[in-house]
């Protein structure tokens, strides 16, 4: 992956409002879902606001606290391995975050994460530190990095990825258009 | 140009021709949620609004936390009946046993066949030549809604395993060894076929513990192909008729990896990775509060047996607990009538109900701080056994028996004699 500093995303296009905190944690990759969620908090509560308290509690307990809406969550490669608990996208979603953007996704919290409507991105993270300010710029496919001053590109969402997110989930997509929409 | 078994078995139920990368909607065989998953399926099911599509193609199973140790699970539980009892659909209540066991045991899959299950551990099956993988509660919502999903159909990794065991290694050394060498990530998004001379040598049950833990370097499938082994259980437990599928010979791999087993020491994944692995011999002076047999990977009868064979007539650790649990109500009994559980429980072991006994940290041996654990599950996260600060280590069935005896990380190689040829 690489990324580019290229001037097409202006300054004076961004407005600072609309700009919102990257937030990463200690551990950079293979952050499984155990770590998301602990399998004693998902089987304790079925309240997607009181699940949202645990994330990452085993890892970096009163993670949601730093979390304000809108905001990012930065990781590196693999995130998301381990079991298929939708809880721990849930519990994600519930803190109001933006989008997970790490370099790559484990494949059942990948679908996860898209049914529910939470958006995740893949690029290379390591032009994101933690407390940066950032900006998601899909018509131009890429992050905006403010306190870095450059822009990183995203790889492209499948078409149907695309979709799912733009009608607020999968349950959503499937009753808009009575089945899985492939293709345009 | 050749297929690969997934391209193949994605391609019948697709009803097309497909390849690497397709985005398609396929028919589903099977599938089925367990209780850490099923409140969230019937939650997105209702939302769907539609009928369960073949009663006899879902069930549910309650495994995780079973029986429940508290209010909040018990409600979960409580209301998967009360669905199951309204849908008429097939629960497995308290008691019966872990769902990768139940399923296969109950003839409830066979060859060929394409399995969704809301657990990451439904790969278990490859090992019978089908094509399983774990998904979230909302994509099983949807299958049981539609009998559909859709997959993408992903690039396969043909891991080739040579070899015959020595004495005292099993298939679980082989699967650690092999994910300790590729790493947590290296098929991520793919499928990893498994053949070779060092899978047909293995049984059925043990060939299971190697594809339940495909999943553990992020595969979607952990897939073989079929031999007359694997023929012949199928047809013990299903009164369907098998499919057989096979790659093509000029299949085309992303990759190809080769190992040789035939003087394979036994393997341990020490704290907090799965693929942070090391022979026996190398781990130095590792003490134990608690030991596991049991769970989806290694609870099953032939398990027992091996553990059995190395307690038998002796007493664990005095500072040691073992708690014991068989995959299946069908392997508890058969345990039973061995003699093997009047050797754990002279041996000092707790033998608990059948279910995935502590593994998911939520009963049945919580760890203490700082305490540590030899399991045969398949995941170490830190926490995993409901506590942060305790350590897990993962081996075969035979490695934790050993260790049990001695309070600390011990090579099953002592107990040879005991283990004879296999």
């Amino acid at each position: 992956m690489k990324e580019k500093k290229t001037d097409f995303v202006l300054q004076h296009e961004i407005h600072e409002e609309s700009l919102a905190t990257a937030h990463r944690i200690k551990i950079k990759d293979d952050i499984n879902t155990d770590y998301i969620i602990s399998g004693r908090y998902k089987f304790s509560t079925t309240d997607p606001k009181e699940l949202a308290k645990y994330v990452f509690n085993d890892i970096e307990p009163d993670f949601y606290k730093r979390v304000k809406p809108g905001d990012f969550l930065i990781a590196g490669e693999n995130f998301g391995s381990g079991s298929s608990r939708e809880q721990a996208p849930l519990a994600l979603k519930t803190l109001g975050l933006r989008a997970v953007i790490a370099k790559s996704f484990a494949r059942i919290f990948y679908r996860n994460a898209f049914n529910l409507g939470l958006l995740l991105l893949e690029c290379n993270t390591n032009y994101i530190d933690d407390g940066d300010k950032i900006k998601y710029v899909p018509d131009r496919n890429v992050i905006y990095n403010q306190s870095k001053g450059i822009n990183i590109d995203i790889k492209p969402i499948p078409y149907l990825m695309k979709r799912i997110i733009e009608d607020g989930g999968v349950i959503e997509h499937l009753q808009k258009h009575g089945g899985f929409r492939l293709e345009i | 140009m050749g297929k690969t078994l997934a391209e193949k078995i994605l391609g019948a139920h697709a009803g097309r021709e497909v390849r690497a990368g397709d985005i398609v909607i396929c028919n589903v065989d099977f599938c089925f949620g367990q209780d850490g998953t099923s409140s969230l399926i019937m939650e997105s099911f209702k939302k769907l609004g539609a009928n369960v599509f073949d009663k006899n193609k879902f069930a549910m199973v309650i495994d995780h936390s079973s029986p429940s140790p508290s209010i909040g699970v018990s409600t979960i539980h409580k209301t998967m009946r009360d669905f199951a009892n309204e849908k008429e659909v097939k629960l497995f209540d308290v008691g019966e046993g872990v769902c990768h066991q139940l399923i296969p045991e109950r003839g409830y899959v066979t060859c060929g066949d394409l399995v969704l299950g809301a657990d990451s551990h439904t790969c278990t099956y490859g090992a019978l030549n089908v094509l399983s993988t774990g998904v979230g509660s909302t994509d099983l919502a949807i299958t049981v809604a539609s009998g559909k999903n859709w997959f993408k159909v992903p690039e396969s990794i043909k891991v080739v395993v040579s070899g015959k065991l020595p004495v005292a290694s099993y298939s679980k050394d082989i699967i650690l060894y092999i994910i300790g060498k590729m790493g947590a990530k290296a098929a991520t998004y793919k499928s990893v076929e498994f053949t070779g001379s060092g899978i047909k040598d293995l049984t059925v049950d043990a060939r299971f513990t190697i594809s339940n833990m495909a999943v553990e370097m992020g595969a979607k499938f952990g897939v073989m192909e079929p031999d007359p082994k694997v023929v012949k259980w199928v047809k013990t437990h299903s009164i369907r008729q098998p499919s057989p599928v096979f790659p093509d010979s000029d299949a085309v791999y992303a990759d190809v990896k080769e190992f040789d087993v035939s003087k394979l020491p036994p393997q341990v994944a020490k704290p907090h990775a799965v693929d942070n692995v090391a022979s026996v011999e190398e781990l130095g002076n590792v003490k134990i509060d608690q030991g596991v047999i049991g769970t989806c990977t290694n609870g099953r009868l032939e398990d027992l047996d091996v553990a059995a064979k190395i307690l038998k007539n002796k007493k664990i650790h005095r500072k040691v607990k073992l708690i014991i649990a068989p995959a299946s109500k069908g392997i508890f009994l058969e345990a039973v009538k061995r003699g093997l559980i009047e050797t754990f429980v002279e041996a000092g072991a707790t033998v608990v109900g059948p279910g995935c006994g502590p593994c998911v940290g939520t009963h049945n041996g919580i760890l203490a701080d700082a305490e540590n654990a030899i399991s045969t599950a398949n995941r170490n996260f830190k926490g995993r056994m409901g506590n942060p600060n305790a350590n897990i280590y993962l081996a075969s069935p035979a490695t934790v028996a050993a260790s049990c005896l001695t309070g600390k990380i011990s090579d099953p190689r002592e107990h040879k004699k005991r283990l004879g040829r296999k």
